[in-house]
């Protein structure tokens, strides 16, 4: 068999491992580094998820997406930096240190998936293995300049992917060109019955970029407060090269908008509060102290292992399900996701895509988001896809300030192809 | 077991008109190939720690759990059974604590979504016939097995082994209907019985059965009235006992403390308390945690059940009440044998296996001799063989041996089996022993063996000839037992009692 | 409004072992994002709509465990085959 040399100039923090003799076999992405998300299992080689608690593992198992790459002969050269469990939207939340924009070094590259993305973006690897939960594919695409797939939810096996929220994410391609993301979408959607969330329904297929005659609705909330207007104007641009591309634009109302980021932020809690309880130092990580009592040891664990943003996330999922309080937040925040899927079922009714802005603003300077709330906030346009479920994609339609500004992409259930399209038509726009 | 002396409730304190209210929560391991979320094989106990342990049931980071369809089989099954509803959705939810033996900080259970609910199950109780209900019936994950090192009183650390995490489980909760220990009981070889009916449970795997029992004294009436949730006394909860003796055991040890504490004035404090099998008392235990809140919410890496279509085209197998009726229209047997042989598949399937050679012998021999016998050395009816157990059937019938021989040579082959799992044939330990009956052929001149030991008997006593010719008839009595004696049980008493008339007559 | 003993709940429940210095600074943090959760009070219940995907189930077939070398790879701190862990009374 086969290997890649791989000894890049990290220079951008992009990687927590790097693999400089990775294997390499004949099939489809047979000789192409690609960089995985270090959230993902792989057999033999440490999987952090950017966490303390995590120090030291080595999954003795791959994970399905893992394996498929194998299958085609992909060379895994690292596992990339992101935010501690996924958690964040800046990769400045990782036990290594933050990951550096290669489009600006003095600007995050966006999160969580943040050290896939640099490594795209720097040239580094032809394409990357993200997850998104609220965004953290196409947040990173957007403030780094690539592209970036969020599959529908169901389409790709999450077998393997440490959970952080599990019924909100999905693993997804980055690259620099639709093309190529359209090729590892391929190579990711092989049906794994160990995850019982998925179908099987294999992509196949060639980015079109004809979009004539689609129908792509723009919701009014997309452009409104808090969307930085020079990012909302390029994106606005972008859309108007689709209309010129023979695409009819239909303006339209989301108003489950409003209520979106609570009933993400209250469901990604809870289920995380609840993933994040299986790291007590008995099976693997930093060893438990035997000399203390169990809940002083798991106390300590949870203490020295985690980061403060996870402390908190895991604080507040405790509360949104704890006893007097789930009605309040946990039902509460299903009902509103059930009307975002509402929302996204009436507007299919009428148009084939849903796009706007990938994210409110262009990527933040490093250390300028501290409050988490603020930082939650800026999820807002990427939350919804998640919540439903349906396919979302990031991909460059212009820049601001000398920045990358994504538009985005959001289609229907299990029609990913839709949104590829209209990404290839984009990025056909943007280059002529 | 059916053949148990059953122990009553001591009798002191408890005003006339107080009642016991049980209710019981059991946790039955369903005797699957594969564990309820992977492909692990449950069959663990000869095997050392952690060798039937995967990524899933290990809990590694970033696996996930797959649903076992025979697991939701079995647990319809169970539903049918207990004559519940079946859910038109079921789901499966996290119960979230932090605990060593739990691989992944939650155990999967079923919360607000069980897959049956409301059904019943009718025992023999305490005044006859009664109808328990059943509260529901779910499925959840058995967590590993923890072994505390160290001093007993204070535990250095703990082992932990998750051969046993993922044992698919499903827990059954009756409403408190029990009015008594041995209703208690009784509730609980009958669902064994019929699950072990279901072919969905294997009572001899240690730890197969765990129960928790509710219980409170409350003035009587008062729950039928005041109904459940709203004791006037505490009620008792008694964690984890392990087996069907020990239910019945832990409740009267319950009753008892409770009524002093009554009789003495004192207030009962709800608690959760624990069974200590070896002393047969139950200790006031801490919590797992400090305050219980589960936080349950929806399993999010598993799809619901719609399984409500599959559970009618289930075909439930003949259960222990329709066994009785049969073996009663069938076979003939009385009602309490008929009870009694069908209170454990086993034993049913035992008895029909040798019926044909006298239905009422067979269920004579196995209801009021065998399961005595079996119990008191304490072996299970599985390890005799029905082969031999018909031969002796067999001599029995046509009177080669006498009933006491028949219980001696029955003894002599439980012995064998218990110390070598083998045993000889029932002809030929009759031989061996030389325990076949002996038929008197009554000549006076003859070489008859009655008739010698007669003789013998009458001049070796005397006295007793003398009574006898002096009016005393119960003086023959004596001298029959002394020939049963001299033939070692092997003459048939008529052709003593003949013989030796015979001989006095002529004397 | 939630408090710091609120908190300091949260954090026994969530078994967490929140520090003093962390008490005040997660106790202002949560008012705002609580506040902000509280958006989620004008949400109406509607029913849930059914979920497609029911019943996946797999067959009751052996796969291999792990050896169990591979299981206990990843403790440094194994006895007879057991992993340790704290007391737990």
């Amino acid at each position: 068999m086969a290997s890649v040399t791989f000894s890049p100039d990290d220079r951008y923090n992009a990687f927590i491992t790097t693999l400089s003799g990775a294997e390499t076999g004949p099939g489809r992405l047979s000789g192409i580094p690609v960089a995985v998300k270090d959230n993902i299992s792989t057999r033999g080689i440490p999987t952090t998820c950017a966490s303390r608690i995590l120090t030291g593992y080595i999954p003795p198992y791959d994970a399905h997406v893992v394996t498929l790459l194998k299958r085609e002969g992909a060379a895994i050269v690292g596992k990339t930096n992101m935010d501690e469990f996924g958690m964040g939207t800046t990769t400045e939340n990782s036990a290594f240190g933050p990951t550096l924009n290669p489009a600006d070094p003095t600007r995050v590259p966006g999160g969580s998936s943040g050290g896939s993305a640099a490594a795209v973006a720097s040239g580094m690897v032809r394409m990357a293995l993200g997850t998104d939960t609220g965004g953290s594919i196409r947040c990173p695409a957007a403030f780094c300049g690539i592209v970036g797939l969020k599959p529908t939810y169901g389409r790709v096996s999450r077998y393997g992917l440490i959970a952080y929220a599990n019924s909100l994410e999905q693993i997804g391609p980055m690259a620099r060109n639709v093309e190529d993301v359209s090729l590892l979408m391929e190579v990711l959607t092989i049906h794994d019955p160990r995850d019982s969330t998925t179908i099987a329904c294999p992509y196949r297929h060639t980015p079109d970029p004809t979009i004539r005659g689609l129908k792509i609705g723009v919701p009014e909330e997309f452009f409104g407060e808090g969307v930085d207007p020079r990012v909302a104007s390029v994106v606005w641009e972008a859309i108007t090269r689709l209309e010129a591309q023979g695409a009819e634009i239909v303006t339209c109302r989301m108003p489950s908008m409003a209520f979106a980021l609570a009933a993400y932020y209250v469901t990604c809690t809870s289920e995380a509060s609840s993933n994040l309880a299986r790291f007590d130092g008995v099976r693997y990580g930093p060893q438990a102290d035997t000399r203390r009592t169990w809940h002083e040891s798991f106390q300590e664990q949870r203490r020295e292992g985690f980061g403060t943003e996870v402390r908190r996330r895991i604080m507040l999922g405790t509360f949104a399900l704890s006893s007097g309080y789930y009605g309040k937040y946990y039902a509460k925040a299903q009902a509103a996701r059930q009307q975002v899927r509402n929302d996204f079922l009436r507007l299919f009714r009428t148009v084939d895509v849903i796009a706007g802005p990938t994210m409110p603003t262009v990527a933040f300077r490093l250390g300028e988001k501290t409050d988490p709330l603020s930082m939650y906030l800026s999820d807002v346009l990427t939350v919804p896809a998640n919540l439903a479920g349906v396919p979302a994609i990031s991909v460059p339609c212009g820049t601001s300030e000398g920045l990358p500004v994504g538009l985005q992409v959001m289609g229907q259930w299990f029609r990913d192809e839709n949104v590829i399209d209209v990404a290839a038509a984009c990025e056909q726009g943007v280059s002529s | 077991m059916s053949a148990t002396p059953v122990t009553q409730p001591a009798n002191t304190g408890m005003a006339i008109d107080d009642e016991v209210i049980v209710g019981l929560e059991i946790h039955c391991q369903l005797d699957t190939k594969t564990k309820l979320f992977c492909g692990c094989s449950t069959d663990y106990r000869d095997d050392p720690a952690n060798t039937h342990v995967c990524p899933i049931c290990l809990g590694l980071p970033g696996s996930l759990p797959r649903v076992n369809r025979k697991a939701v089989e079995y647990a319809l099954r169970v539903g049918k059974a207990l004559n519940c509803g079946i859910a038109p959705e079921a789901e499966f939810a996290r119960k979230n604590y932090f605990y060593p033996d739990l691989d992944k900080g939650f155990q999967i259970t079923q919360y607000d979504k069980p897959i049956a609910v409301k059904g019943y199950l009718d025992i023999e109780g305490d005044d006859g016939e009664k109808r328990v209900r059943i509260t529901r019936v779910h499925m959840e994950e058995d967590p590993g097995r923890l072994v505390h090192k160290g001093a007993a009183d204070r535990p250095k650390y703990t082992l932990v082994d998750y051969n046993r995490a993922g044992i698919p489980l499903i827990e059954i909760v009756t409403e408190p209907d029990l009015r008594s220990p041995k209703e208690a009981r009784r509730f609980l070889n009958k669902l064994r019985a019929t699950l072990e009916y279901l072919g969905v449970f294997d009572s001899e795997k240690e730890g197969s059965l765990r129960v928790d029992a509710n219980i409170s004294i409350q003035p009587k009436g008062w729950f039928e009235r005041e109904g459940k949730g709203k004791a006037d006394r505490g009620r008792v909860e008694i964690k984890n006992i392990s087996s069907y003796k020990g239910v019945e055991k832990a409740l009267t040890f319950e009753i008892t403390r409770q009524k002093n504490l009554i009789r003495r004035g004192q207030k009962l404090e709800s608690a959760t308390r624990h069974f200590v099998e070896t002393r047969g008392v139950t200790t006031s235990s801490r919590s797992k945690e400090m305050e219980q809140d589960y936080r349950y919410f929806p399993e999010p890496d598993l799809r619901p059940l719609r399984v409500c279509d599959w559970a009618m085209e289930i075909v439930l197998p003949e259960l222990p009440d329709a066994r009785r009726a049969r073996f009663m229209e069938q076979y003939g047997c009385s009602p309490i044998h008929a009870r009694t042989l069908t209170g454990e598949l086993k034993l049913a399937e035992f008895y029909e296996k040798v019926a044909d050679i006298d239905t009422a012998l067979a269920a004579t021999w196995i209801a009021d001799t065998l399961l005595g016998e079996l119990n008191y050395r304490d072996m299970s009816i599985t390890l005799v063989p029905p082969e031999q157990f018909r031969e002796l059937l067999v001599l029995l019938r046509e009177g080669s041996v006498t009933d006491k021989s028949g219980v001696e040579v029955l003894r002599v082959l439980l012995d064998q089996l218990k110390e070598t799992g083998r045993c000889e044939g029932a002809r030929a330990c009759v031989d061996r022993l030389g325990l076949r009956i002996i038929v008197a052929t009554p000549t006076l001149t003859g070489e008859d063996p009655v008739m010698e030991a007669a003789k013998e008997a009458l001049a070796e006593q005397p006295q007793a000839v003398a009574d006898y010719r002096a009016g005393r008839k119960e003086a023959l009595n004596f001298l029959v037992g002394q020939v049963m004696k001299k033939t070692r049980g092997c003459a048939k008493p008529g052709d003593v009692n003949k013989v030796l008339a015979d001989l006095l007559e002529e004397g | 409004m939630i408090e710091e003993k609120d908190v300091e709940h949260i954090a026994m429940l969530a078994d967490i072992g929140i520090t003093k210095e962390e008490l005040s600074e997660f106790t202002g943090k949560f008012n705002e994002i609580l506040d902000y959760f509280d958006i989620l009070d004008q949400v109406e219940e509607t029913g849930a709509s059914e979920q497609e995907l029911a019943n996946i189930f797999r067959e009751d077939e052996i796969v291999p465990s792990l050896p169990r070398d591979e299981v206990l790879a990843n403790t440094r701190d194994a006895e007879d085959g057991f992993f340790r862990a704290p007391r737990v009374m």
